[in-house]
């Protein structure tokens, strides 16, 4: 075997096997996120006015959030439950609020956006669970919602739950666009 | 002898309006009959039944109210944002008089466990009576649509949400409220009708103060013996979040001067979070109006494993049975069963399966014990499959209709059953508090909905049609013995009240889940009028265009409606119906 085609070999495995090892990463050794000044404020009672969530959309920009990690996504998928978002929105099919696995987002599908929505609420319904729900459970619930809809990597995404199974597994979910709904 | 006159000019009142050709409230009398006394519309001539005219809502959600009638004017009230239009009906044409806009919280729509609904106004002595989504009472002028007052009874922060249309009583506005789904602790409220000033409230849950049992209340079985049931038939302090709210129909009987109403189910759903019978969830009450202290009270489903709740409609009859003539109560419940109640006493006199029932095994009719099917309690880690009725019941919020001349209960309803399962949920206010997903599908050899006649006195079914979707909407009965109801397709049909058998229908643009009237218009001639617009729990497949490929969806209605989207669309029309 040539070195060329050694040196393409290996770098076809590391390509295999690289998304794999974020899938099953773990980090131990990382500090929780430091809390920013805007949580800091809320909790000293002293809200800075402004446009919300603009620093959470840097921070997932920073990579401050992974959707490509199974642990991550299967612990979104737990909060999920935890915290009553199955209570309006189903397993992404929805009820009182929107559906999840569609195409349809009212206010954006970015991980910033979910996760802007989950902390701040939204006029229509949405309850804001700032202050219930720590930011970093908040980012791994922001992951499964997308998730849901098929926008996390089907390799990461979780498997079918110990519970009452409402459709798909979520590792097997695609975006329902709109010319895909039943007629 | 005062008693007397007053009690006979109770009655004479009752009478006029019934005379008048109006329908002032949402079924139409105290009794709760929407019987339409009117006689132009026949089954001889129902055929020719002809649209007068229609109106937009323009509201997209579902359209479940009641367009009341009086003083010459039509009041609808639309879902949320809960606008209320005004129509002089004394013109041909839909003339509208006012609309009033009541600027409800948006933030209540996501504590609406069923759709943002409203089930419609009230009219009294001038005045018109609505509650908004954000647990706001209001009374409008009926003339200029002016605002009298508003009075807050909670806020949606809590998960409080109301849907009801209020009933007027003696000067008293009587509402309940809604989120059981939340956790939300249950009670009727009565307000005065002139100030908004709250008189009373009496709660679902709690010490026997909180449910106003005192020394006015008679317990008519053993299990409704004892201090602050309330309280002790919970695990410690669960009453408080211990649901009990539906804000269901309320009935009144002037002569008893009792009124009647039936409390939601528990909350959590998932009923191994709350050891006990749960009182008073799902529990139906007789009520005096001047005070909201209790007289009777019976629980039709003990410890309610599968969110049935009481809070359907109550209506009050008089019936002879066993050689004389009773003051009944004719409940269609949830859980199954028609009850049939002395009023007075609240003795229990019948009841009877109307569907398939597996959770249950009929009622003692000594004890008025539902008798449990232990196969369907939840477990942990367990599906429990074939629960009939599911938990939207074998009959919703949906009104039936009585009429005195055939003596026949039409009772519009489902028939679904679901898989279900429990997990342990934690109660955060303003969030679901269920702990339980489940997957409804049609009973087996049924299709999902019927319309049905019940003989009181024979204790069955005189006729029984069969739907294609659930009959989300109420029943109407007129004096030319014809009966109307909506479909969630969209057909407004008329049959023979005797036969059942289909004498008109009318294809409307969205599907009905609204409440059909009939009244007097200004021209002498006998009006039809109902909303159209698909939505409720039922319907919220399309209203809120939920992915029913998530059959857990709606709370477990998605998968048995998932046809429904290629059947109807969204969208509010009020339409109204004349011989020609």
């Amino acid at each position: 075997m040539s070195s060329a085609c050694r040196s393409a070999a290996a770098a076809l495995l590391l390509a295999v096997a690289l998304p794999g090892c974020e899938r099953e990463a773990r980090r131990f050794d990382r500090m929780p996120t430091p809390p920013d000044e805007r949580a800091q404020a809320d909790a000293l009672g002293a809200r800075p006015a402004g446009p919300p969530g603009r620093g959470m959309r840097e921070r997932a920009a920073a990579g401050d959030y992974r959707e490509d990690n199974a642990y991550l996504l299967s612990q979104g998928k737990m909060y999920y439950r935890w915290f009553n978002c199955v209570g309006c929105h189903a397993q992404g099919g929805g009820g009182s609020g929107p559906a999840l696995s569609d195409a349809s987002w009212a206010y954006g599908h970015s991980p910033g956006d979910i996760f802007t929505t989950i902390m701040d609420g939204r006029p229509n319904g949405m309850p804001s669970f700032r202050g219930r729900i720590p930011e970093e459970q908040a980012w791994e619930i922001a992951a499964y919602v997308r998730s849901l809809s098929g926008l996390a990597p089907g390799d990461a995404a979780t498997n079918r739950g110990d519970v009452l199974s409402g459709g798909q597994p979520e590792y097997l979910r695609e975006p329902l666009r709109p010319q895909d709904k039943p007629k | 002898m005062r008693v007397a006159v007053l009690l006979s000019l109770g009655l004479v009142c009752s009478l006029a309006t019934a005379a008048t050709g109006d329908w002032p409230m949402a079924a139409h009398d105290h009794a709760g009959t929407r019987y339409s006394p009117l006689t132009e519309i026949t089954q001889a001539n129902v055929a020719r039944l002809t649209l007068a005219w229609s109106f937009s809502t323009g509201t997209s959600k579902g359209q479940e109210g009641a367009p009341i009638v009086a003083d010459g004017t039509m009041f609808v009230v639309t879902p949320f944002p809960d606008r209320v239009i005004a129509f002089d009906v004394t013109r041909p044409g839909a003339h509208v008089k006012w609309t009033f806009e009541p600027k409800p919280d948006p933030h209540a729509q996501g504590v609406a466990c069923c759709d943002v609904v409203n089930r419609g106004a009230a009219y009294d002595q001038g005045r018109v009576f609505l509650a908004t989504l954000d647990d706001q009472v209001l009374a409008l002028d009926a003339a200029s649509g002016k605002e009298l007052w508003r009075t807050s009874l909670g806020e949606a922060a809590s998960g409080q949400s109301i849907t009801a249309a209020p009933l007027v009583v003696k000067g008293k506005v009587v509402i309940g409220n809604d989120g059981a789904e939340f956790g939300v602790r249950g009670f009727i409220a009565a307000l005065d009708a002139a100030t908004g000033r709250e008189a009373w409230r009496a709660y679902s849950t709690g010490p026997d103060a909180d449910v106003r049992i005192g020394r006015a209340f008679v317990p008519v079985r053993e299990a409704e013996r004892g201090a602050d049931l309330g309280v002790s038939t919970w695990p410690p302090g669960a009453w408080q979040i211990g649901g009990g709210a539906e804000g269901g129909w309320i009935s009144y009987d002037p002569q008893l001067d009792l009124l009647y109403h039936g409390t939601g189910g528990p909350a959590p759903r998932n009923a191994l979070q709350r050891a006990g019978d749960n009182k008073w969830t799902a529990t139906l009450f007789a009520r005096r109006p001047d005070s909201g202290d209790a007289v009777w009270a019976y629980q039709l489903t003990p410890h309610d494993r599968h969110g049935y709740g009481a809070g359907n409609e109550s209506v009050l009859v008089d019936l002879p049975l066993h050689g004389r003539d009773r003051k009944v109560l004719l409940h269609a419940d949830r859980n199954g069963y028609v009850y049939a109640m002395d009023r007075a006493s609240g003795e229990l006199l019948s009841a009877d399966p109307f569907v398939a029932v597996t959770t249950s095994h009929g009622v003692d009719a000594a004890t008025g014990a539902l008798r449990d099917d232990k196969s369907k309690d939840p477990q942990l880690s367990r599906l429990v499959r074939e629960v009939c009725p599911a938990s939207a019941g074998a009959k919703n919020w949906q009104p039936a209709a009585w009429s005195p001349r055939t003596r026949l209960l039409y009772v519009p309803h489902q028939n679904l059953c679901e898989d279900t399962a429990v997990f342990e949920t934690s109660h955060i206010a303003g969030t679901p508090y269920l702990g339980a997903e489940s997957k409804m599908h049609a009973a087996p050899g049924e299709p999902l909905g019927g319309f049905f006649a019940w003989d009181p006195v024979a204790r069955r079914k005189a006729w029984s049609l069969r739907e294609r979707f659930p009959v989300w909407g109420g029943a109407l009965a007129t004096a030319g013995d014809v009966v109307f109801y909506g479909t969630m397709d969209g057909w407004l049909k008329a049959v023979d009240a005797l036969h059942g058998r289909e004498l008109w229908k009318f294809k409307a643009a969205s599907g009905i889940v609204g409440q059909p009237v009939s009244y007097l218009g200004g021209d002498g001639h006998q009006y039809v009028a109902v909303l159209a617009g698909v939505g409720g729990w039922a319907g919220l497949v399309v209203s809120n265009d939920l992915d029913t490929r998530d059959a857990t969806a709606a709370r477990g209605f998605a998968g048995a409606m998932k046809d429904l989207p290629s059947a109807t669309n969204r969208g509010g029309m009020l339409y109204v119906f004349r011989l020609p």
